[in-house]
């Protein structure tokens, strides 16, 4: 069982937790301006990187989304980070 | 030198000392160009290899291998074959993977260990047998073999499952496909290379691609760990790492890479005779020939690119193996691994030309790439070849995620990528 830290929770079982996608995909603006491909952008592609990687995931149990740094390879994971705002 | 696969030879060998066998496949050094190259020798690297020579003529082809070839995910799936699904799209995808596989044996003259001894989809609740009776008319209605069974049949055909009255996933029925089974996964990946090796295909080991050469916006071959080799076509079939590879040729995939755990028990006599799922545990199981039982279930959660598991996922797995067949809690586990798999959000492949020009992607198998590496190579050489989709591949292209034309198997046959 590998331990997530949630920013408000503190340390908890990986099954408490729910992968978000990508930190820092951002919705884009203007509704019907936006193109296809940007649509499919944002809703499907990702970065899907080997070893280091930034993602949102939330803490089920509290309902809370934050940001987490983790390694895809060594699934070493740094404690989890609120989120401010519209940052980043 | 002995060439041929026969009772003759082995006859012959085993008289004269069997002295007489050729390597099953060369391992040449890579020339500066060919006129195709394949990134991955799995299963469907090899395969499209395979079918370029086969069936386009094609034979002057590289196959590149970070590692040794069919070490990675063609060699850690659970073998199973089948070709349930519920679009038709789908269903032309697999049904012709497992018309390949029905002749494949004889087709590359190397033994794949075919078994066609059913799949069984279990059904737990009197409810989901409407869910049943539409997966099975549909597979049905798309020219598939389906059946739709009752308890009684289930009970006929699977006797060990726990049928008892307080059991945690009770039986109301299951849809049946007579022609899904097994195979022998290693010869899969063996029996390709050596029939793509013997048509004049180089295959090259412990050769990593480290960038692509992009001359005028196309892809015009790779620089590897052994230099650069030049090519007008590329095609890759890198499963887990696909969007690792699409991050140097400069685009982003609609992928996520995921640990898929599979273990095997102590080989036991034969209890078990069909390959079974059962969706309440998500759990699968069949016997190898062995007497191992091969056992699967569910991803793990958290994307990864480390071949390994995480025990949640595994005790949920032998949580619901147990609860199935009571009388396999006094076995041990001898082996647990993963691979590496590469997840759409619809759970169906891509296959097509990449954004950039000159590269063909074979990707997206998420949980289901074994079953599919005959068809995964007929329509990956078939776009090498002709530039052009296959009819059965251009649903499958990349542009779905902007057309929104999704072909969502998790949803069409509730069957867990």
């Amino acid at each position: 069982m590998q331990i997530f830290t949630c920013p408000f929770c503190g340390p908890r079982p990986e099954t408490e937790f729910h992968f978000g996608g990508d930190l820092g995909n951002a919705r884009p603006e203007g509704f019907r301006a936006v193109s296809d491909a940007d649509w499919s952008r944002y809703l499907y592609h990702r970065r899907n990187e080997k070893g280091a990687v930034r993602e949102v995931w939330m803490h089920m149990t509290c309902g809370e989304l934050f940001a987490m740094e983790r390694d895809s390879v060594t699934m070493e994971a740094a404690p989890g980070q609120a989120l401010h705002g519209d940052a980043p | 030198m002995t060439r041929h696969y026969s009772a003759f030879s082995l006859l012959r060998e085993g008289i004269t000392g069997q002295k007489g066998w050729e390597p099953a496949w060369r391992s040449p050094e890579p020339k500066p160009r060919y006129d195709v190259i394949i990134i991955g020798a799995g299963g469907h690297g090899l395969a499209t290899a395979y079918y370029l020579a086969k069936n386009h003529g094609i034979t002057d082809v590289a196959v590149i291998e970070k590692g040794w070839l069919g070490g990675g995910n063609t060699g850690r799936n659970t073998t199973v074959i089948r070709s349930n699904y519920f679009y038709p799209e789908s269903v032309a995808l697999y049904d012709l993977a497992l018309r390949l596989y029905e002749g494949l044996s004889k087709d590359l003259n190397y033994n794949i260990m075919l078994s066609q001894r059913g799949m069984l989809n279990l059904v737990h609740f009197p409810a989901d047998m409407e869910m049943a009776a539409r997966l099975t008319n549909a597979m049905q209605i798309n020219g598939v073999d389906a059946e739709l069974l009752d308890r009684d049949q289930v009970r006929a055909m699977l006797p060990i499952y726990n049928y008892g009255p307080d059991a945690r996933y009770p039986v109301a029925g299951g849809v049946l496909q007579p022609r899904g089974g097994i195979a022998r996964h290693d010869a899969v990946a063996w029996g390709y290379a050596r029939a793509a090796s013997r048509a004049g295909v180089d295959i090259i080991q412990q050769c990593e691609v480290e960038d692509f050469i992009i001359e005028g916006g196309r892809c015009r071959g790779v620089r590897t760990s052994r230099g650069a080799i030049r090519a007008d076509r590329v095609g890759m079939a890198v499963a887990g790492h696909s969007s690792v590879m699409a991050a140097k040729a400069g685009f982003s995939l609609p992928l996520i890479s995921y640990a898929l755990q599979a273990c095997v028990s102590e080989p036991v006599k034969p209890v078990l005779d069909c390959t079974v799922i059962a969706p309440g545990p998500a759990t699968y199981a069949s016997q190898s020939d062995k007497g191992e039982l091969v056992v699967g279930g569910a991803l793990d959660r958290i994307p990864s690119y480390g071949q390994r598991g995480n025990l949640p996922v595994l005790q949920n797995v032998v949580a619901g193996l147990i609860e199935m067949f009571p009388a396999f809690r006094q076995l041990k586990l001898m082996r647990q691994w993963a691979g590496i798999v590469d997840v759409a959000p619809d759970s169906s492949p891509i296959i097509g030309e990449s954004p950039l020009p000159g590269l063909f992607l074979n990707c997206g198998w998420g949980t289901g790439g074994f079953k599919a590496i005959p068809a995964g190579g007929t329509l990956l050489a078939h776009l090498l070849a002709t530039g052009e989709h296959h009819d059965i591949s251009r649903p499958f292209d990349l542009d779905r995620f902007a057309t929104g034309r999704l072909i969502d198997e998790a949803a069409g046959s509730g069957i867990a990528h």
